[in-house]
């Protein structure tokens, strides 16, 4: 770690007057194991490391600054010299903006919060390839109806990242993560259908290969047999990694960013109901279950808890330092940003509804008639977080007296984002903290257009 | 088979958001990713470390993977490295060389006329990339082979405001070209098509919801097929018996009017490369003739189990990724028909002029793709504007459900994300109507 520190902290000092430098130095190592017909079909290790620069020219007052952004895949002394150099090379053709700023200490502690499992480095490669073939195996084994499983894999990742600026920013983190992913399909004569499992932690022992293995069977075997159903308005019932995706998709009109340049149908509504009473929705990188729980944000600023929706109203917007600004408030800690190569937003990270008391089987039965969304897809072409407008494909079960029933394929489910929050009749006590930024548990929403035969 | 795939890469890029130029970027990347293959089993690492040692590392653990037996040390005799490769497309103007100021000035330029559209565009951003890709691929096959890719791209997305709330339009160019790509096409037409999408779409009634004939337009997007079949016909998908194409080559798998090529030669289409990122040469490739399905598409790892050759279709995100099967430019010929008569003979239906992104599930054949701007249709007249939304169609029955073809063909470019990799990849189609398509819209 101390090297990563380092090195950033020598980028820092060579700020020059009336400039802003910040950098992000990240290094990992992982690991990918697939299992195929009982032998490793393909095994990959790695280490990368990496630094991204900003530099902000700091104009006058009525002036504005500029930001220029470099990146590189490397460590190397020559390439990091030149990274800086680029960077500040490229702020001087920025737009001149007062809002352009590096993030400056708040004073907000960060969470401790425990990411880094020693037992990370405790598994071997034997045992990375052991579990990715026993996990095949099992689910091979699982059902006489399961007539191939096309992936098992085991995967793992370690990153360490200091972040610092010469605005007094010093975050210095490190994480592990470990997962097992499973596809299975199922047949039945010249039917097939496909289900996938999945089980994330912080190394390998804390996976859970039976439950991912039972998850991937039973969604492939039980849509053998499905047909299209009939176009009508319906009541769906999301199932958690679904409705994960739905909130996620939410939480994306939820930014800061989006909301100052005019892209979020939520922009200038706080205060306002824009959800169904009951439906509580809270951004808490500081929870540690959550999959996305970070001690510091992208521009290394301590994570906070945000509550965004609270009963049905609309309470605030999550941001990082310069839509902060732009709005005329601060930064909420959450800047988000993917890796050395990228640069900040403003997003959610541990985004969640607040669960309620039902688990699925109550639900299902308080529905009664509808339709159990397992599965969608298209979620990046048919659904526009701008306008709201929400269209995806689906598959899933029917719901018939307050139980599944007969399985479905071939549809879509439609609404508008807006609508759909506020025709949310029942949410899940049973909350998944699933890979992602979002949390999912069993949700029910009424009046969705399905679109089949 | 060991392999060392080397690369450099350098990108550079520049946003116009919010009428402000936000942050130019740039970025470099070089690297190998060493393959060692024994029997069944791929060992792979890869460094950023490109020293000897670096390399010899990576080797050491890419081979641990994959030994059975002893190691040592074997000669490999490979062939100089010659321009041999025929398809290889050189830029005219590296956007290396252009000035920063003239990239900036595309920027304000598309902001200008996008906004001149219409009082009602509230919000323009305009995003402009290039970037530099260098490869190398030795292995102990013999293969020796290098690329030089470089591309040049510009995307515009617009918001518009009306009483409705807001709807979005955007457009985009994208070529395996330097900065030439800019004396071919005009900059205000792509702000202005972004533009006209998102004012268009302030009218627009809910999509229709259930099945009706659909017209998609020549150029639409042409995801079309890259969905409804392209993936499945991927030779890794097939291999696994994970795909509703298994077993189907000779067999009618499509209308005759259907004839699907893959090809990654086409000089200075999204797709194209000179050799893929295992070295074999880009192919062009006829897998469906006239409805009749005749290959998959290869790479060399399922080619060899099946004592064949590579179609030149294995290709990686980056130095840090496996290769694996993947399209290259995916395009269906053009056919007879006029495509306005194409429309005039649709009683009702839906008018599709652009596509947005797709998905498929190969193991079903069950696919959607989402429209960004289309119409109705009645009385074989295009009507009102309709909102975004999905269609669902499974592959197989919407390829035998064309039963018209045009003669406009048009490419363009995409982004196809598999396994966590990306990578970019042409489509092309010209007009053509299917009888009947799921469109998963609100209106009841």
């Amino acid at each position: 770690m101390s090297e990563l520190v380092d090195l950033a902290q020598s980028v820092v000092d060579r700020a020059r007057p009336g400039e802003a430098v910040e950098a992000y130095v990240a290094r990992g190592h992982d690991t990918e194991v697939r299992a195929y017909g009982g032998e490793i079909e393909q095994l990959a290790t790695a280490s990368s490391a990496g630094i991204g620069v900003r530099v902000v020219l700091q104009g006058g007052e009525h002036e504005g600054n500029r930001v220029g952004f470099a990146w590189a895949g490397s460590l190397d002394p020559d390439v990091v010299d030149a990274t800086l150099e680029d960077a500040r090379e490229l702020a001087a053709y920025a737009t001149p903006d007062p809002h352009v700023a590096l993030a400056e200490p708040d004073g907000v502690a960060p969470a401790e919060l425990d990411l880094w499992d020693p037992a990370y480095s405790a598994a071997s490669t034997d045992d990375k390839v052991t579990m990715a073939i026993e996990l095949e195996r099992m689910v091979r084994g699982a059902d006489p109806r399961i007539r191939q499983v096309d992936s098992a894999d085991y995967g793992d990742a370690s990153v360490e990242v200091a972040l610092l600026s010469t605005t007094g920013i010093r975050a210095v983190t490190r994480r592990t993560a470990a997962y097992v992913s499973v596809s299975a399909i199922a047949g039945d004569g010249d039917e097939s259908h496909s289900g996938t499992g999945f089980s994330v932690g912080r190394s390998a022992s804390a996976l859970d290969l039976e439950r991912a293995g039972r998850d991937a069977v039973r969604r492939a075997v039980r849509l053998l047999g499905a047909g299209k159903a009939r176009s009508g308005r319906v009541t769906v019932v999301f199932d958690p990694r679904v409705a994960s995706t739905l909130v996620s998709v939410v939480s994306s009109a939820l930014s800061g960013e989006a909301v100052v340049k005019g892209r979020s149908f939520f922009a200038g509504r706080v205060g306002e109901e824009v959800a169904s009473a009951g439906v509580t929705l809270v951004d808490d990188p500081t929870d540690p279950r959550a999959y996305g729980a970070a001690a510091f944000d992208g521009e290394g600023l301590a994570c906070r808890r945000n509550v965004l929706i609270d009963d049905g109203v609309l309470t605030g917007f999550v941001y990082d330092t310069v839509s902060a600004r732009r709005a005329g408030t601060v930064s909420t800690g959450s800047a988000v940003r993917g890796g050395f190569a990228g640069v900040p937003g403003a997003g959610c990270r541990a985004i969640v509804l607040s669960p309620g008391a039902l688990d699925e089987a109550a639900i299902v039965a308080a529905v009664g008639d509808g339709v159990y969304v397992q599965s969608v897809t298209g979620v990046h072409s048919g659904v526009n977080p701008v306008s709201g407008d929400f269209s995806v494909g689906a598959e899933g079960l029917m719901i018939r007296t307050g139980e599944l029933a007969e399985p479905v394929r071939e549809v879509t489910v439609a609404s508008t984002l807006q609508r759909m929050l506020r025709s949310v009749l029942y949410v899940g006590g049973d909350v998944e903290w699933l890979p992602g930024a979002a949390a999912g548990q069993t949700l029910a929403i009424g009046d969705v257009q399905l679109s089949g035969r | 088979m060991a392999e060392v795939f080397a690369e450099d890469r350098q990108l550079s890029g520049a946003s116009l958001d919010d009428r402000r130029v936000e942050a130019l970027s740039s970025g470099r990347e070089r690297g190998a990713g060493i393959r060692v293959v024994v029997g069944e089993t791929t060992g792979f690492a890869h460094t950023a470390d490109l020293s000897e040692a670096g390399l010899l590392e990576a080797a050491e653990a890419a081979a641990a993977v994959a030994r059975e037996g002893g190691g040592g040390v074997r000669t490999v005799a490979l062939p100089a490295l010659a321009s041999r490769h025929p398809y290889r497309q050189r830029a005219e103007i590296l956007p290396a060389d252009v000035s920063k100021e003239r990239k900036l000035d595309l920027l304000a330029r598309a902001d200008d006329v996008a906004r001149a559209a219409g009082h009602q565009i509230t919000q323009v951003q305009v995003g402009y990339g290039d970037s530099r890709r260098r490869v190398l691929v030795a292995s102990t096959d013999g293969v020796l082979a290098e690329d030089d890719q470089v591309r040049t791209r510009l995307h515009v997305s617009c918001v518009a405001t009306g009483d409705t709330g807001m709807q979005t339009g955007s457009e985009s160019v994208a070529r395996t070209i330097g900065f030439e790509l800019f004396e071919r096409v005009d900059v205000d037409q792509i702000a202005g098509a972004a533009a006209r999408r998102a004012l268009a779409k302030l009218s627009a009634r809910p999509a229709p919801s259930g099945e009706v004939p659909v017209v998609l337009a020549g150029g639409s997007g042409g995801i079309l097929f890259h969905e409804a079949c392209g993936h499945g016909l991927e030779a890794d998908h097939i291999v696994k018996d994970a795909s509703v194409y298994v077993g189907r080559v000779g067999e009618l798998v499509a209308s005759p009017l259907v004839t699907l090529v893959d090809d990654g030669t086409i000089a200075g289409e999204w797709g194209n490369v000179a050799v893929d990122d295992e070295g074999r040469p880009a192919a062009r490739n006829v897998l469906i003739d006239h409805g009749v399905l005749t290959d998959y598409m290869w790479d060399w790892l399922r080619a060899r189990k099946e004592g064949r050759h590579s179609s030149g279709n294995g290709r990686r995100q980056s130095y840090q990724h496996l290769p694996m099967v993947r399209m290259t430019n995916t395009f269906l010929l053009e056919g007879a028909d006029d495509p306005a008569e194409i429309v005039a003979q649709t009683p009702d239906g839906v008018y599709v002029a652009k596509l947005g992104g797709g998905a498929v599930n190969t193991v079903t054949g069950d696919f959607v793709f989402g429209m960004t701007e289309a119409y109705l249709i009645e009385n074989g007249r295009i009507t009102e504007p309709l909102r975004d939304a999905n269609l669902i169609g499974n592959g197989p029955e919407v390829l035998r459900r064309i039963d018209a073809v045009a003669g406009d063909f048009q490419m363009t470019s995409g982004s196809c994300g598999k396994d966590g990799q990306t990578v970019p990849v042409g489509c092309g189609q010209p007009t053509l109507r299917i009888t009947g398509v799921t469109v998963g819209g609100t209106a009841a």
